[in-house]
């Protein structure tokens, strides 16, 4: 995602800057930033342009003229304050349960049972391979009845689609710290399995928490396909259907809703990023 | 107890000499693993280790990478849980006993302070286990913050502190809970030679005054040597000999002990009825071997065992000088073969240079038959 690419990134400045007096070091280095510049520029375009059309769309009214009229619209238009409403319950209890079931599992796994690591990157990716309509069958046969009848099964299949990035946000926060040691250090000092959890590997799992739940969010106000054969209307549902009614309040919605899931990703890149920069303190002071 | 604790706390001072015991402090428990064992697969990590450790004794856990020295400190912590076999403490098995409650303070190899608190929070964490007071624990953190010689630093993170410093937190924080038994996995491996000294002698005067029965793990053999009060040298989760260090040095009980421990030559010999005839003397040999009579083995030589003298003709050439000091150390190669280590007297090397033809003579009253290379033999 971001960190590889912000990783990738230093790298090449340090590069740079240690071969800064060779001629034809400061050459490839030249050719190394322009096939940058070029790559990152049709990157750009790639995702940048259907995100402007859709703001252009959304700006303009049907003659043509710039308004905010589609968005100052959206509170009003019909069923999106309660689609919203559902979204944001839906995504609550998902991530609630994502991190009661996800979390200590994760952690479980990485202190007792690390050579099981390779078989749960396994068995973690499967969602992404399951079609949908599988996924859902299976949690209806398998979900409690009285969940059955309401918006909340969702939330259960939200979970397992949501799983494979929830667990790999922790399984890299995990594998960033010396856990085996910490864990070790904090039970020496009499701290209990609990006290371990709390005071010391939480606490050290922010970003990858943050990331978890990001991720979560962004695809609980995403999905489409689940809500709509469930036949509940989510935000994504009531936006393919009003999208026929009022097209430029539809796509105002969809352009909010992808930016602010695009600023949360943003301020999470930036905690990470701050989190490197300490990391490279340490490689430089000792 | 607890009580206990508090008395010998306040005696935390930093303007108590360090290095004389400090009557007022509470012994140290005394430990005793019997007949340990801890198999991975066929790795015997642990073999059949029996070691018994004397209240306030620094006992050092010395031998060569993958001997099995971090299993036997992490049975000894409850990390680990051997196959069979038993740990005491103080007469106590505690083999029951989960790791947060044997009271225990460990410092790791790796650096091991909590990242998300400060080095006074690292150093207060067992004390906050323990239920001490906020108040309390930041004064008695700052006592011990005193005692490594960073209280200026109580406020710095982990990322903010240097490798020495970390492992002098570390060092700090396992003190903190007045631990019963001190135990150090290899704490100075990833410091520079010149703080790994300095810190291994503040360890040692910390051990000292604070009479901690401690086991330092190390496969460093000169830092062993240089602060324990026993050293104990493992083989293939075996010990092979524990003893304080004159003794180790001066009297091995096995060929792998006399090779570990300091420098030793391998010289080529031939077996007789009654020793070898090793350098043209006949010596005898200490401990047993097996060999048919006449055949050439090696056997182990110090280089202060050693004579040299300067020859017109000889079967050694000086290949290499090394000045020590008061000791010049003398690269010799034997029958154009072996090289073998000779030291000498500064000045009695002076005449010596390289390139010069050299006699060897034997001075040691017996020596060692080594292990053929890549084998063990059965003791
Ligand atoms: N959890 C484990 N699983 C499998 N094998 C292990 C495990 N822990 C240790 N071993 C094996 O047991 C042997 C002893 O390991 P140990 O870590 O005690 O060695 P050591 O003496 O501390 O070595 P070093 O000086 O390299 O730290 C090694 O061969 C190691 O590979
Ligand atoms: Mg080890």
């Amino acid at each position: 995602m971001v960190v590889p690419v912000v990783a990738a990134d230093t790298a090449l400045r340090r590069d740079g800057d240690t071969s800064a007096g060779g001629r034809s070091a400061s050459l490839s280095w030249r050719r190394i930033r322009a096939w940058r510049g070029i790559v990152l520029g049709l990157t750009g375009i790639f995702f940048l342009l259907p995100l402007y059309a859709a703001l252009r769309f959304a700006l303009e009214n049907n003659l043509g003229h710039l308004t905010l009229a589609a968005f100052s619209a959206i509170p009003h238009t019909t069923g999106f304050i309660p689609a919203f409403l559902l979204s944001v319950r839906l995504a609550a209890v998902t991530m609630a349960i994502t991190m009661a079931l996800i979390v200590p599992t994760t952690i479980y796994v990485h202190v007792k049972y690390p050579k099981l690591l390779v078989a749960f990157d396994a068995i973690t990716f499967l969602p992404v391979g399951i079609p949908p309509i599988v996924l859902i069958i299976g949690v209806l046969q398998s979900a409690p009845f009285v969940l059955k009848s309401t918006p909340y099964l969702l939330a259960l299949e939200y979970v397992i689609l949501a799983m494979p990035f929830a667990y790999r946000s922790l399984d890299a926060g995990l594998r960033a710290i010396e856990l085996k040691t910490l864990v070790d250090a904090s039970r020496s000092l009499g701290g209990s399995w609990l006290a371990t959890l709390w005071r010391v590997i939480v606490p050290n799992l922010r970003s990858a928490f943050l990331s978890a739940m990001i991720l979560t969010l962004a695809l609980v106000f995403g999905e489409f396909t689940m809500a709509s054969l469930d036949l509940y209307t989510t935000l994504p549902v009531w936006v393919v259907n009003t999208d026929s009614i009022t097209a430029h309040v539809s796509v105002a919605v969809s352009f909010l809703s992808l930016a602010l899931t695009w600023v949360l990703l943003l301020a999470l890149s930036s905690v990470d990023r701050r989190r490197f920069a300490r990391r490279a303190l340490i490689v430089e002071g000792t | 107890m607890t009580e206990m604790l508090r008395v010998s706390m306040s005696t935390h001072r930093a303007d108590v000499t360090p290095g004389t015991p400090d009557r007022s402090v509470r012994q140290g428990a005394s430990v005793e693993l019997l007949d340990l064992h801890r198999h991975f697969g066929a790795t015997r990590a642990l073999d059949g280790m029996s070691l018994v450790i004397e209240p306030g004794e620094l006992v050092s856990l010395l031998g060569p990478s993958g001997c099995g020295k971090t299993t036997a400190l992490r049975v000894l912590a409850g990390f680990d849980v051997p196959d069979s076999g038993k740990v005491l403490v103080d007469g106590r098995d505690i083999g029951r006993v989960p790791s947060q409650d044997r009271d225990m303070g460990m410092v790791f190899q790796s650096y091991s302070l909590f990242p998300n608190m400060d080095a006074r929070d690292n150093v207060a964490f067992g004390l906050r286990m323990r239920g001490v007071k906020k108040g309390e624990r930041r004064r008695r953190a700052a006592e011990l913050l005193e005692m490594v010689g960073l209280i200026k630093e109580a406020r710095k993170y982990p990322h903010q502190l240097s490798g020495g410093q970390q492992q002098r937190v570390a060092l700090a924080r396992a003190l903190a809970i007045e631990p019963r038994v001190l135990l150090l996995d290899e704490p100075l491996s990833a410091l520079d030679a010149k703080v790994r000294v300095q810190l291994r002698e503040q360890i040692r005067a910390l051990q000292t005054r604070l009479q901690t029965t401690t086991v330092f793990v190390t496969h460093d053999q000169e830092e062993a040597l240089s602060i324990s009060d026993r050293v104990c040298v493992m083989r293939s989760g075996r010990i092979e000999q524990v003893d304080v260090p004159s003794l180790l040095y001066a009297r091995p009980a096995t060929p792998f002990v006399a090779e570990f421990v300091g420098t030793m030559n391998r010289i080529p010999a031939r077996a007789t009825s009654s020793g070898v005839v090793v350098l043209g003397r006949q010596v005898p040999v200490r401990g047993s071997f097996r060999v048919a009579l006449g055949s050439t083995v090696d056997v182990l030589v110090r280089p202060e065992e050693l004579t040299i003298s300067a020859v017109g003709v000889g079967t050694g050439v000086v290949m290499g000088k090394t000045f020590f000091g008061a000791v010049t150390r003398l690269a010799v190669l034997l029958d154009g073969a072996v090289t073998v280590q000779v030291d000498k007297s500064t000045a009695d090397a002076a005449s010596i240079d390289p390139g010069a033809a050299v006699e060897l003579g034997v001075l040691a009253t017996e020596v060692m038959v080594a292990e053929p290379e890549g084998e063990r033999w059965t003791r």
